[in-house]
């Protein structure tokens, strides 16, 4: 009951990582049937029809609902601690965007058990995802879904600039910020402006869908090539949502085990900006072949190459920055410095797919399958792992076994390798991505086979964390504040785990590395910019929750609001709306108590915060 | 001080080797690696030119990357807190300019490129024109200069250049024959698309849709057939000569009715599936049943046939023929129309 009601950014934080997990847990799943069923040509596994709703409902799932979420998960986590704050601008919409997420992907994934997936590809294009070719209810699933978990990410967005801009400890500027707080920062702005045009999108295909409207539909003087542009400058910038807080893991991580500062600092900021404006420039390279004329190819490619450029500032100052320190390959590390290579194979393929007339071949083939999970898995993933393997003393208060740690990494590593190196050949010999299976004596078997046995040994890579996470509960909590003696930033001067309040005195930052720089000085502690006071905090709340819950049914009142069920009862209820109307109801009924009835929260009182002695 | 060029020296043969090995790999008839025509070439000749920029990119990093890994781990007993540096702008704008350099290198010749493979041979007089239309999940190719329609096998003359217009009836697929082109997009809004490649070489290539396009999308291949000039004019001058019919009255009157209010063959029938003229001497039977007749390999056109005609779904799943059975033909008709449609070459 305390998780439904709790606003405070910690245990939303870990609310976030479990239904990440959850949803991560079921992506790979996904993505495991889908290396077996290709594991040997015209493999009978799977159904054709059921391939295309697994690779369907992996990618949505993995993009949507499984990296997000642990990223959300760090940022929640960390951002209040690292800018020295008690908790994000807006608890209670921190909530609310958590629950959005969450029933958004229980919707997404209920279509497995209501008579089938979305099938159209995570894409979605149009005319194939229209309900002239998708019959089931599969996309509607999709659409409505996306759109309340890609609520909660424009929700989390908005908090997180908020709580960025207002809610800085005294002397904390822009310029002394930590590079993961930075990455948090341009992430949400760039949700702030990617956003609104997928759910655009998503309400243009709900209406074609469910109230047979013709946005996308040629014989209604639709566009249906209108859908890709909406998708990709929506779907571009959305990688770049998700790579940039590896970037700021891997700054955050890098120098702490090289106790070296970040080399270049304001190069990477700058660098981090850039990658963002280019980031929304370049959507027209993934529709090279729509057959958009020389022009606008020329013109994208070259946009989309000059990405390169800060990206390659940002490889090189990460490596300078382990230059003349003294490393240490803890399984936090690990990660980060595997990182570095494996993204930058994953940023080579892309420029090479930057140049259009070689993206005639390369596109939707096996090679962009092998670029961007060397992107998405060998950066973002290496980088979430680095992360977590990082912060998990400081969430929990306990520490991750190294060994079990420095195994995941390897098995994780080597099988990753194995699964999407090879990729990349497959693609250039000549076969095409999204394919159920293939015919034998093309060149493909054995590369195939090898790629599937990669992907187990991921598999285990991730069982591997998930019994450390595990077993790591078994220990007493409290590790020391410090625990990786190196820290630099502000969360490493206060407990682990950090109590409700966070910080019992709003500390006074000094510099960058704020708290490296006190210890520097030889003091224990950060200076505290106030005296000891009572400290207000929000009041719990399930309203939030029952929101969520109230859109939820909504959602599936409007997805069967077309449907002739068995039942004369459930058709009815649903033909007329009600269930729809219902839902809709409980969501702004909510919100009209939360208006109402003010709120102000409670205080932690002097004499408590005595009691606890810390 | 170690001279500049040594590890110029070093990683030239590598990238020798590495072409080498490049160009070795996959079917000279579906590899892009192994390019047949002049299209496909200049889009070889790029990703050889980005491959060599990004690996020499690659192996820098791997380098510094290998070296300061090994070079700077934290030894035992070692107390000391490291020089805490800001950064260094010279090396900064250095690694800022040199990217740039080499954006620059790849940018130059994609530009050329693109506009390269944009010229269009809608109005060459010269060129054969070709109009491909896809199905969810089979091609139909059109030749207006000669009034003829066939599905699935395309046959081109090689040293002349092929015009192609793209359109689909359903959903977008995409028409790639690696070995001898990029692929390119079939859209439902209207626009055509054009593009033009050739050959010189006879020779059966493999063609893909590319595009992801619904349950069967990875079994939606083609054949493109080079042949000779004189080879491709006594093909045309062959699907129009008259097509025998089926000797017994019964099963071709069946035959018309049930099949050929969708297919095709010769001067008769319709245009929802395929055309099925010369069916016999095709390279496959519904694009991915290799025929033994054909020039890879595989079973008797006739067991092919009756493979697809007894159970279409099983083959393709979710394409749209209904299965003759379904249709009320009796298992000893559809053995005789398979029969039929198996002798049903082209002289
Ligand atoms: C150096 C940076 C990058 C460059 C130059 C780049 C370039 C490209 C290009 C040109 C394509 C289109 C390829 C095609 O479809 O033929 C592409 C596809 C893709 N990229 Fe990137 N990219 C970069 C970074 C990223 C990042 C950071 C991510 C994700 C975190 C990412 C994820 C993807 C995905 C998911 C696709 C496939 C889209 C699809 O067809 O479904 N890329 N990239
Ligand atoms: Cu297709």
């Amino acid at each position: 009951m305390d998780w439904l009601t709790t606003v405070d950014h910690k245990k939303i934080a870990v609310l976030y990582l479990l239904g990440g997990t959850l949803f991560f847990g079921i992506g790979g799943i996904e993505a495991i049937i889908i290396r077996l069923q290709l594991i040997k040509p015209m493999n009978d596994l799977v159904s054709a029809q059921t391939f295309n709703e697994l690779i369907t409902m992996h990618g949505t799932t993995m993009i949507f609902l499984g990296v997000m979420p642990i990223i959300f998960a760090l940022m929640n986590a960390l951002i209040p601690l690292q800018i020295g704050a008690r908790d994000v601008a807006f608890p209670f919409l921190n909530s609310l965007g958590f629950w959005t997420f969450l029933f958004g992907g229980l919707l997404l994934n209920l279509s497995w058990f209501m008579g089938g997936a979305p099938d159209a590809g995570w894409t979605a294009y149009t005319p194939l995802s229209g309900t002239k070719f998708s019959t089931t209810h599969g996309v509607d699933f999709y659409t409505v879904g996306l759109q309340l978990a890609g609520l909660g990410t424009l929700i989390g967005g908005i908090n997180f600039l908020a709580t960025i801009i207002t809610m800085r400890a005294p002397g904390m500027s822009f310029m002394r910020m930590p590079m993961f707080t930075w990455t948090t920062f341009i992430t949400s702005a760039m949700i702030l402006f990617a956003f609104p045009a997928i759910t655009v999108g998503l309400v243009l295909l709900t209406f074609d869908r469910i109230l047979g409207a013709n946005f996308f539909d040629v014989a209604g003087g639709g566009n249906p090539i209108l859908w890709q542009h909406i998708f990709w400058i929506f779907g571009h910038p959305e990688v770049y949502v998700l790579i940039l807080p590896a970037f700021g893991i891997i700054s955050e991580v890098i120098p702490t085990f090289a106790r070296k500062r970040l080399f270049g600092y304001s190069s990477m900021v700058f660098a981090t900006i850039l990658i963002a404006f280019l980031g929304f420039m370049v959507w027209a390279h993934h529709m090279f072949t729509t057959g958009l004329g020389p022009v606008a190819n020329a013109l994208f490619s070259i946009s989309t190459m000059l990405i390169a450029v800060p990206t390659g500032i940002k490889i090189f100052n990460w490596m300078f920055t382990m230059w003349g320190g003294q490393v240490r390959f803890t399984s936090a590390n690990l990660f980060a410095v595997g990182f570095i290579p494996t993204f930058t194979m994953g940023g080579i393929t892309g420029v090479m797919l930057a140049s259009a007339p070689a993206d005639f071949q390369f596109h939707d083939t096996y090679f962009v399958v092998a670029h961007f999970h060397y992107v998405i898995v060998g950066g973002l993933v290496f980088g979430l792992f680095a992360g977590l393997h990082f912060w998990w003393p400081k969430m929990f208060g306990r520490m991750l076994n190294e060994t079990i740690g420095k195994w995941t990494f390897w098995t994780f590593a080597i099988g990753f390798h194995m699964t999407f190196f090879v990729q990349h050949f497959l693609g250039l010999l000549g076969m095409q991505r999204r394919v159920f299976t293939y015919l034998p004596n093309q060149g493909f078997d054995t590369m195939n086979l090898v790629s599937t046995l990669g992907a187990i040994l991921m598999g285990i890579g991730v069982m591997l964390f998930l019994f450390n996470a595990f077993h790591s509960f078994t220990k007493p909590k409290g590790v020391a504040n410090d625990p990786w003696e190196d820290g630099r930033t502000l969360e490493w001067s206060i407990p682990s785990p950090p109590p409700e309040y966070n910080f019992k005195q709003i500390p006074l930052v000094r510099g960058l590395d704020a708290f490296w720089k006190e210890k520097m000085a030889g003091h224990q502690e950060m200076t505290p910019a106030e005296p000891v006071g009572s400290i207000h905090m929000p009041s719990p709340t399930i309203l939030p929750f029952v929101m969520s819950v109230g859109i939820f049914i909504a959602g599936l009142g409007l997805m069967f609001s077309g449907e002739q069920f068995s039942n004369s009862f459930m058709s009815f209820i649903f033909n007329n709306w009600i269930v729809c109307g219902l839902g809709l109801l409980i969501t702004f009924g909510s919100m009209v108590l939360r208006s109402l009835f003010d709120d102000h929260g409670w205080h932690i009182e002097l004499e408590e915060l005595e009691e606890e002695g810390v | 001080m170690m001279k500049w060029w040594q590890p110029v020296k070093r990683i030239l043969p590598m990238l020798a080797v590495f072409s080498l090995l490049l160009a070795g790999c996959g079917r000279e008839d579906l590899s892009v690696l192994r390019p047949q025509g002049p299209v496909a070439q200049g889009q070889y000749d790029l990703m050889k030119l980005s491959i060599s920029i990004m690996v020499v990119v690659l192996l820098v990093v791997f380098v510094i990357a290998g070296y300061v890994m090994i070079k700077f781990r934290r030894r035992p007993g070692q107390t000391e807190i490291p020089e805490q540096v800001e950064g260094n702008f010279k090396l900064e704008i250095i690694w800022t300019v040199i990217p740039l350099i080499l954006v620059l290198v790849l940018a130059v010749p994609t530009v050329r490129e693109v506009f390269a493979f944009a010229n269009d041979h809608s109005d060459d007089k010269n060129a054969v024109h070709v109009k491909v239309t896809s199905h969810q999940y089979w091609w139909e190719f059109d030749y207006p200069q000669y009034d003829i329609k066939t599905a699935q096998d395309l046959i081109i003359p090689t040293n002349k250049d092929i015009a192609f217009e793209l359109k689909t009836v359903d959903v977008i697929h995409s028409f790639w024959v690696p070995s001898l082109s990029g692929k390119m997009d079939t859209n439902p809004d209207g626009t055509l698309n054009k593009f033009s490649f050739s050959t010189a070489k006879e020779g059966v290539y493999l063609g893909k849709c590319a595009e992801f396009c619904g349950t069967s999308h990875g079994l939606m291949e083609f054949k493109v057939k080079a042949v000779s000039e004189d080879a491709f004019d006594a093909w045309v001058a062959s699907m129009k000569a008259p097509v025998e019919p089926i000797a017994d009255q019964a099963l071709a009157l069946t035959f018309k009715n049930q099949c050929l209010s969708c297919h095709a063959i010769g001067d008769q029938g319709g245009s929802a599936g395929p055309n099925l003229t010369g069916i016999g001497s095709r390279e496959t039977v519904a694009s991915i049943l290799l025929n033994a007749e054909g020039s890879q390999g595989g079973d008797p056109v006739v067991d092919n046939l009756k493979e697809w005609l007894h159970d279409p779904q099983s083959v393709k799943p979710g394409n749209k023929m209904p299965a003759p059975k379904d249709l009320g033909l009796t298992d000893e008709e559809i053995d005789g129309i398979a029969e039929y449609l198996a002798n049903s070459t082209l002289k």
